[in-house]
């Protein structure tokens, strides 16, 4: 007989008197979860890019990504609407949230009577849970599926690269281009940026699985210039880059060079197949990017195409304006090679004028123009024809045409703040002069790209800013002398960028041996008969189009920097895939200038 | 007096699918004669969620939430096998410090499935005080698991490359707090059940199992160890950070469901020791490795068995990729299977139906990682 083993379990009894486990509820209140309790979702909607990356790890699929306000730049206009019926709670969206928007609260009760209400749009549809955000499982710094860091890109040495032009970026290995492709999460938010909508996402994934003849042929799906855009682009959609919200956005302009690099002879790899010819020829004036676009795609849809370029090389500005530090002319050359391989005819050194215009009027079926703006702006202060001032983009033409020009030992000051100073303020230095920068506003107003501003810091080149030049005089010993006042900068709404105002009464001046000025550029329309030049509308100094880049003259279309206020590459790139689409649709018959 | 053809006096039972000592749904069809069971035959398919072909067809990252479910009480092991056999097939190095918390996570997930354990044996022989006590004190360890996961039951927190979060401050202390309770409490619970008299009866002697049959049908854990095999992966083919602790394997020479209780009474013991040993020599560092890009990682083909001990036994995962971005095979292997089908039909001859229930909790059998 097991005596102890009977008696023993008695001696439960004394346990009977002790308080329970439980919490009675209401009356002792709700028990507060931990602070990493993964309860309901809060999302910061206006932190929220609408990426969809969380509904992209759900496993579940309970998130779906609906529509709550407009699309804009940067943000698909889409927030996570959450089914909680299908939610499992294992926080994997809040982990991989790009934004840090969303997050999860301690909340574990949300009692209602239909179970439609069961799927929410967290930050949306306000449900009482929004006070508990800072309680719940949040993103931690530490744990990232997402990769921030981009990997580096490796330049010339600053002191080594003012001796020469040789390209300073020296682009990707195959090694780092994979790893850095890898870090896309793929949500395409990019697109939204570009001006021509490439498709980023796939051909970044194509690079990423080591397939580069894959990307380099997305990439040609509407962009017949990738090694210019891989190196000099403005590149918009690594600002709207949903990885750059919490660290570097994904290197897209240098993957994109890294592709087109791969390949000396893109003819051998593009599939580039023209329609036979149609019957329909289009003139096209200037072989810029926006002209060579247009030219490349309506070729392949089976239009001629022909361009006449004054120049004796294609690529308008991205020849004659950019330094060859930064797009050397092997590669601009290789992908004319393949425009002309289609079947593109280019006519190089010939301008076009007023007579040759109106024949082209009687010739061909459509007109694309696409000439820029080859003129500087001037500074309309007094004495400003001396000799000794030039405009960046006649000085920079002349370097990019070989002209033989050294500017050792002098002092040279550029006049501007934008992308073409820069080049023309980097191209001095490397011709030999102490060249410097002054500009009306603070570096941080500066419309220049960040990058080129940091190029010149490494390039020992001094910024001066809030500049204003009042007028140019003869200086000592045939120098020249550039009087300016200080600025300050004046800020009148809130909100508003700041604008720099004069100080009166206090002059200095700047002693040297030339001014360059970059303070902007203007078309030149000369070429235009008189008529039209006279009858087409213009929106102040550029030429006004719509949508399809029809300009108010029946058959003239325009683009690029000639139409375009953004004024950069892609853009015109962008005009010109417009272009094909507007030539198209006119010469089809399905819009015209009567119901324009 | 008519006599009856053993065919005729033979009575069919079905026991399940509902059946509270066991976590999940499984059916037994048995046959009886009186009241003394002549066959059993398993019946599964209640829970079948096809998880193994379910994986196939997810990400490698959003299988997490997927395998914790495999065993519902016991998730960590699952998240564990599956991270270890996707680092092992990658080559991704975990720090030092995630594998001791790691251990922690599984050693604490063990001690609540014993508890649960506790209550599920005892209800079946109906001491119902138990099972009030044991399910209150799990949650303890539950508090804990919602502190460093967020999750009470589905931690997903191993994850491959480490733990998704380093441990709060003062939880150590807390924890240590928590097994302090439980060793002041575990007395109690010897008092109640483990020395109760009818515990006792109602175990010893039940469901004998011939020690030749351990290899034969693949019986681990803590019902072979009943039967003196001292068959323990931690110590066999240590894992994680096991190697670095200092424990012996524990057995019992009983082969009967008595054995069973006892060992893993034991166990409890030493579960609460290796999370004091773990606690005092846990290092600092980091506890993740950055994993490539999850949306699209991809892991080169390739196929690996890992192992290690659940509370019921040997638990395996075996996964097969292809270089592709989804697993191309998952087999999983759980302890249950064959404990809760060979090896309970061939308990079962000759058991009295009120033991029938007592056997299949003492088992410890787990219908979910049967049905994969």
């Amino acid at each position: 007989m097991d005596i102890k083993g009977i008696l023993k379990p008695l001696t439960a009894w004394k346990r009977a008197f002790q308080p329970p486990h439980t919490i009675e509820v209401p009356n002792k209140g709700k028990r507060e979860a931990a602070e990493r309790y993964r309860g309901f979702h809060y999302n910061d909607i206006d932190k929220c890019i609408g990426c969809g990356t969380c509904s992209a790890i759900c496993e579940n699929e309970a998130i779906k990504m609906v529509k709550v306000r407009e699309p804009q730049k940067g943000d698909s206009g889409y927030r996570p609407r959450i089914d909680y019926g299908r939610c499992c709670w294992c926080a994997l969206c809040v982990d991989v949230c790009p934004t840090g928007s969303l997050e999860m609260t301690n909340e574990y009760v949300w009692v209602r009577e239909s179970a439609d209400e069961f799927i929410f749009t967290p930050g949306v549809d306000i449900i009482g849970h929004e006070e508990k955000r800072d309680k719940g499982y949040k993103k931690d710094e530490k744990l990232n599926f997402l990769h921030l860091e981009r990997v580096p890109m490796r330049e010339l040495d600053g002191k080594e690269r003012t001796k020469t032009f040789a390209e300073v970026v020296l682009g990707y290995l195959e090694e780092e281009a994979r790893r850095e492709a890898e870090r896309c999460i793929g949500c395409g938010l990019c697109i939204s940026g570009c001006p021509a909508r490439m498709h980023i996402p796939d051909y970044i994934r194509a690079i990423a699985e080591g397939d580069d003849v894959k990307s380099l042929n997305i990439i040609y799906e509407n962009n017949p210039m990738p090694e210019m855009c891989g190196k000099v682009c403005t590149r918009r959609c690594e600002f709207e880059c949903s990885l750059g919200h919490l660290g570097d956005p994904v290197a897209i302009r240098w993957l994109k060079r890294y592709v087109v690099e791969q390949f000396d002879d893109l003819r051998k790899y593009v599939k580039a197949e023209p329609q036979p010819l149609n019957g329909k020829k289009i003139g096209i004036v200037g072989a810029g990017p926006a002209g060579l676009t247009a030219a490349y795609y309506l070729r392949l849809k089976g239009y001629e195409t022909e361009i006449f370029e004054a120049a004796p090389k294609a690529g308008g500005m991205t020849f004659l304006g950019i330094p060859k530090y930064r797009f050397p002319i092997p590669s601009l050359d290789k992908q004319v090679e393949l425009i002309e391989s289609v079947g593109v005819k280019i006519h190089y050194n010939s301008p076009v004028t007023d007579k040759k215009f109106k024949e082209m009027l009687e010739e061909y079926d459509a007109i694309f123009i696409a000439t820029g703006l080859p003129k500087g702006m001037s500074m309309r202060i007094e004495g400003e024809n001396h000799p000794k001032v030039t405009y960046a983009i006649d000085f920079l033409r002349r370097v990019n045409l070989g002209e033989k020009i050294r500017l050792d030992g002098e002092d040279v000051v550029i006049v501007g703040g934008g992308n073409v100073a820069i080049d023309a303020v980097r191209v001095a230095k490397r011709l030999g002069a102490n060249s410097f920068i002054a500009y009306r506003r603070r570096v941080v107003d500066m419309p220049a790209d960040e990058e080129e501003i940091e190029a010149t810091e490494h390039e020992g080149i001094p910024i001066y800013t809030q500049i204003i030049p009042l007028r140019v005089e003869d200086g000592p010993e045939g120098k020249v002398k550039l009087i300016y006042g200080k600025a300050k900068m004046v800020q009148e709404k809130p909100g508003e960028r700041p604008r720099p105002v004069l100080i009166e009464g206090k002059e200095y001046e700047y002693v040297v041996d030339r001014i360059i000025v970059a303070i902007g550029q203007q078309p030149e329309l000369s070429y235009l008969p008189e008529d039209i030049r006279n009858k087409i509308e213009m929106n102040r100094r550029l030429i006004k189009v719509n949508e399809r880049q029809m300009t108010s003259i029946e058959k003239i279309f325009a683009g690029g920097d000639l139409t375009n206020w953004t004024a950069d590459a892609i853009s015109a790139i962008a005009d010109g895939m417009r272009a094909v689409k507007g030539i198209e649709m006119y010469l089809n018959g399905e819009i015209s200038w009567d119901k324009k | 007096m008519k006599k009856f053809s053993k065919k005729d006096r033979e009575v069919k039972l079905f026991v399940g699918p509902q059946h509270p000592g066991v976590t999940g749904n499984m059916s037994f069809e048995i046959t009886l004669e009186g009241d003394i069971l002549t066959s059993v035959k398993t019946h599964v398919g209640y829970l079948h969620r096809a998880f193994e072909k379910l994986m196939e067809r997810r990400l490698f990252i959003q299988n997490f939430p997927l395998v914790c479910r495999i065993c519902v009480p016991e998730s960590d092991t699952n998240e564990e096998n599956y991270a270890r056999a996707l680092e092992e097939l990658s080559g991704i190095e975990v720090p030092e410090r995630a594998k001791w918390i790691r251990t922690l996570v599984l050693e604490l997930s063990r001690l609540q499935m014993f508890m649960r354990w506790i209550g599920g044996i005892a209800g079946t022989m109906g001491l119902s005080t138990a099972p009030q006590w044991s399910v209150g004190d799990r949650d303890y360890i539950l508090d804990l698991f919602e502190e460093l996961t967020g999750g009470r039951i589905y931690h997903i927190y191993i994850l491959p490359g480490g733990v998704r979060r380093d441990l709060p401050e003062g939880f150590e202390e807390r924890v240590l707090k928590v097994m302090d309770y439980l060793e002041k409490k575990l007395p109690d619970y010897d008092d109640l059940i483990f020395e109760n008299a009818v515990f006792k009866k109602r175990l010893k002697g039940i469901a004998k199992i011939d020690p030749s049959w351990v290899e034969e049908i693949g019986v681990t854990g803590p019902v072979a160890r009943a039967c003196g095999f001292p068959f323990d992966v931690r110590k066999e083919q240590p894992y994680e950070v096991y190697d670095k602790l200092d424990f012996e394997i524990i057995t019992e020479n009983g082969c009967d469901l008595y054995s069973m209780a006892m060992v893993r009474r034991r166990e409890i013991d030493l579960s609460i020791n290796l999370i004091r040993q773990i606690i005092e020599k846990m290092p600092k560092g980091d506890v993740w490795t950055p994993l490539p890009n999850v949306l699209y990682w991809k892991i080169p083909a390739g196929e690996t068995y890992v192992k290690s001990e659940a509370t019921r036994g040997e638990f395996g995962y075996y996964v097969v990729t292809d270089g592709s971005d989804k697993p191309r095979r998952v087999h999983v292997r759980g302890v249950s299977t064959p404990h809760a089908y060979t090896l309970l039909e061939r308990l079962v001859p000759g058991m009295n139906i009120s033991d029938f229930s007592v056997a299949i909790v003492g088992l410890q059998t787990c219908p979910p990682e049967i049905e994969r």
